[in-house]
Order: C-alpha cells, then structure tokens, then sequence
C-alpha cells in the first residue's frame, strides 16, 4: 500500500497539511447541500480500496506524527487516559480487536503472533516489538488499553453496558474535539451528551442509544461527525481551552483559507466479546478549507452546508467568531451548479 | 452562558422514608434538617429508631439543642464542617449491612459528595434519596488545572488555585462532585461578562 508516514506537527509550528494523494481520501461528511442533524448510523463495512473506509482502523500517513503528539498529550496530562477498576477485561477486549485488525489489514507494518496466551506485537513504524501474556497487565509497559491507545490514530473510549445503559468508564482521549474525559468518565450516555444542543429534544439520544444496546459482536457501526478547527491542532482539549481558543481571533480574510480545518471525526462502534462493552473510536481527519476546495464538489457544497446552519450548532460548534469570513472565502467556489448525493468527491 | 437543560445537571427528588430499609443514614445541613423533620413527620417513630443523621454543619450552642430535640428519636452525630460530616459517613459505610438507605439534604455540594461516597461503596446513585434546601452554591472543579472550588455562589467565578476566569456550565460530574468550570475569556482575554451572583 506504499504509505509514507509524513515528519509533521500539530503544534507550534503546525506543519501538518495532506499530500495532493491524501486530499480525496477525506471523509466529506456532508451528504447533501443543506444540514440536517441525524443519527446517520451505518453498518462498518469495507468500503472501496483506498478510502479511508477499507478497513475498520484506518492508518494513513499522518500516522506516527500523530502518535507522538498524543505521547506529547500523555506525557503533559496523565489524565487524558483513564479507566475505572472495573474496566479491565474490555481494556484486553481493545487490545485484542486493535491488534487483530492492525495486522489483519496492515501486515507491512504490524504483525501479531499469537501461541496461547503468549503474544508477539511487533509495530514498524513507531519501533515496537513486544511480547506479552494475553490478560496479565504485568508483562506490559502501560495498561492494555493504554498500550494499544498509544499505537492507534484517533481517541477510543470504552463503554460498560449495565441497566440498560452505556457507561463511559474509560478512555484515552488526546485530540478531543473540546469534551474532557476526566470530567465525563463515568457518565451515562444521555450524561456525557449533556452539553450537546437541539439533540436531546429531536429524541436523537434516546433512539442512538436503543440502537446501541443492541450492537452485536462481528457487526460494527460508524458514523461521520464533524466540527472546524483553527490551525490543524489536534489538542483541542477543555482542560487547554486557555491556549487555543485564541486562535479564533487570529484569522483573517487573507488566511481563511489555510487557518481553518474542517475536522471530521469518522466514529466506529464495537461490541466487546468477553466484557461486553462497546468501544468507540474517533479517527479525526483535518483539512483546511484550502485543500478542500481542490474538489469541486466540495467547493460547492461546504458554503451551501455553513450557511444552513441552526444557530445553536454555530453556538455550540464555536464558529461564530470566522464563519463569516470561511462563507465569503467559500463563496466564489460555489458555481450553482448541482452537487451529487453523498459525500465523495465526483 | 448556562443552559440548564444539561442532562447532567443532577435533579434531587425530594426525601421519602424508606419504610423496609433496615437502616438509614442521612447527611443533612442546616437547611436541610428542615427536610429531615418533614421527613419523620411522614413515618412512624420506628423509622426514627432505626435513623442515624449526620448533622454537618456550624451551629450555636441553641441551634445544637432545638435540632437534636427536633431529630430525636433518631441518633444525631453534630460534625462542625461538611469535609468531617462526609468522613464520618465513610467511616460508617465501611461496617454498614445490607438493607441501609442513604439519605441527603441540604446544599448541592453536600448532596454531591454524599452520593460520591455512596459511589465509592457500589450504592448506585439513583437509589440515594435526595432533598435541596438552603444555599444555591456550587462546588466547583476548574477543568484546567483540577483545583476544585468550594462554595461558589457567584458565575464567572475565579479559580481559586490557577486564577482562570471561569465559566460555571451546568456540565456536573457525579464521579467529581463537581460542575464544570470553564475559562471565560479564552478567546479573548480580559473580555469578561459582569458577575453575577446566580448561586445565593
């Protein structure tokens, strides 16, 4: 699959940017010109070779830039990474369906040999070679789901199911789109969306989480979520809220189009088998508006969708400090033209 | 500023006897052994019997005697704060049977941190029975540095560790005992709203 892993920072200097062969691999999240707040859950099937639906963990050449910004994250604030006693056997539940599928669908870069309870990692790109036994904690450098957290791009959580609920009883969380695990941890489904606007009365949670309690092993969920970014930061926590949320007042009609990404985070549901637990990834894919204009239909559709916003999402999304300037640098790319249904490029 | 349809936002129902439970222990304030009284009033005087209130709080000599009349039958331990009323529930919770209801009443941080203990020994939250009286103030925890602000009554309120301007959401955490206090002037430094005293 020839990837090459680009030397790149989400910080600081924020080198990040996608190769030209990265660009129409970017899960476009809007299916349509118009927003509509939804459920959109759909089976996590394969999805054609190359997009970053093949396979159900996606790695793509931001990896190991992205890995030692999330070490960076662990190594500022351990508590981005947090699981409840009780969590133990659905962390080895992470572990295993990462490590399976990793090599499963990426044996150049990962290989897993497994005899028993006596397992073999072996990671390429970031130099790890570790051997283990399945379910003892002791013979590995982190907590399972740590260990593996640190191997795999986006955040996870894992949720316990009991009375007829989901819990967020752990996680590992360093490129959250503003939410912070160390305050939710241990809430309930209905808790950790609290803050979320418009959804709870449009009964989106209720039916979301019907849905989930019913997730059966084998048979993965995703969905597309998204939100805009100034700067391809990925830290864009609560707890650092003081240091990037200046960032808004720092574009202008002349760097609209570098300064601000879309973010999508394309999030993957799991039954666990032997906890039964859910584990939820969000893989976050950054691209400025820039680089999202190179696809026409894009062009058109994103100043279509931004303009159709409630103004509770604009709220609650945080947009209302550049969204003027991001529609009027849009604009001369919307033709009028028709726009094909769903989200990939034409 | 706070939106108070944060599913978070804990809702206290209001006390009732538990008339099978074979103990009770209930944390109350001030305010809240108001509660408590109306409480027995809608049980028998066993209930009372079998009743062990935590009455944490600064009273006067006057204010010990007419609560301890007021409260009996039932045991009254006095303890002088709400960090001490709370260890002493701990404590009884490490010997407590099988068949105890937990009870509490009085201000959010003391209802907060009474459910909180009652996390720490497996008592599920919902089944703690929970009254709001007195004082509106919060306890809060500053979401950047984790210092946790006692007794707030006013929004914005400054962290009293890290001296952030903070946002006080409506987001609360059982886990923590806390709401979620958020840097104000983030965007902007300096640009802060005029506070007001919402938490009396």
């Amino acid at each position: 699959m020839g990837l090459t892993f680009r030397n790149e920072t989400f910080r600081d200097d924020f080198t990040y940017t996608n190769s030209p062969s990265n660009i129409r691999r970017f899960p476009f999240p809007f299916v349509e010109d118009q927003y509509r707040y939804s459920v959109n859950i759909e089976p996590h099937t394969p999805g054609p070779k190359g997009s970053p639906f093949e396979h159900h963990f996606d790695v793509d050449e931001h990896y190991v830039s992205e890995m030692r910004d999330r070490a960076m994250v662990l190594a500022a604030d351990p508590l981005r990474c947090q699981a409840l006693p009780h969590m133990m056997t659905a962390q080895w539940d992470m572990l295993e369906l990462l490590m399976t599928s990793l090599a499963r669908d990426y044996p150049e870069h990962f290989t897993l040999h497994r005899d028993g309870t006596a397992w073999h990692w072996i990671n390429r790109p970031l130099g790890i070679d570790q051997k283990f036994t399945f379910l003892d904690a002791s013979t590995l450098p982190y907590p399972p789901m740590e260990f593996i957290g640190r191997q795999v791009q986006g955040d996870f959580s894992i949720q316990d199911q009991r009375d007829n609920q989901l819990w967020m009883d752990a996680g590992i969380i360093t490129s959250q789109a503003d939410w912070s695990l160390d305050f939710d941890v241990g809430m309930n489904f209905f808790e950790w969306h609290g803050p979320v606007p418009l959804a709870h009365e449009a009964g989106v949670f209720e039916r979301a989480l019907k849905f989930l309690l019913n997730l059966q092993i084998g048979k993965p969920v995703r969905r597309l979520n998204w939100t805009m970014t100034i700067n391809p930061r990925l830290d864009t926590s609560p707890e650092n809220y003081h240091k990037w949320a200046s960032d808004r007042m720092t574009v202008t009609p002349e760097n609209v189009g570098q300064k601000v990404h879309l973010r999508v985070e394309m999030q993957g549901l799991f039954r666990l088998p032997r906890s039964n637990a859910i584990l939820f990834s969000i893989r976050g894919y950054l691209m400025s508006l820039e680089q999202i204009v190179t696809v026409p239909k894009w062009g058109r559709r994103l100043p279509r969708v931004l303009a159709s916003l409630p103004p509770e999402l604009v709220e609650y999304k945080s947009l209302g400090r550049y969204r003027d300037m991001a529609l009027a640098y849009l604009a001369p790319y919307d033709d009028g033209a028709p726009t094909s249904p769903g989200g990939g490029p034409d | 500023m706070t939106v108070s349809t944060i599913k978070s936002r804990p809702i206290y129902p209001g006390l009732s006897p538990d008339l099978n439970a074979r103990r009770n222990i209930i944390v109350c304030d001030k305010a809240g052994a108001a509660a408590v009284t109306e409480l027995f009033s809608r049980a028998d005087s066993a209930f009372a019997e079998r009743t062990t209130i935590i009455l944490a709080d600064s009273l006067s000599a006057t204010e010990t005697q007419t609560l301890s009349r007021d409260l009996a039958p039932a045991a009254v331990e006095i303890q002088p704060t709400l960090a001490d009323g709370i260890a002493r529930l701990r404590q009884l919770l490490e010997t407590a049977p099988m068949g105890l209801r937990l009870y509490a009443a009085g201000s959010e941080p003391l209802i907060g941190l009474v459910v909180q203990a009652g996390l720490d020994f497996s008592i599920d939250h919902l089944s703690i029975r929970t009254e709001h009286r007195g004082s509106l103030m919060r306890r809060v925890q500053c979401v950047h540095c984790k210092g946790y602000i006692e007794n707030v009554t006013t929004n914005p309120v400054k962290c009293t560790h890290c001296g952030l301007t903070l946002l006080v959401r409506d987001h609360y955490s059982r886990r923590l005992a806390a709401f979620q206090g958020v840097c104000i002037d983030a965007e902007v430094p300096g640009e802060i709203p005029p506070t007001e005293a919402l938490y009396q």
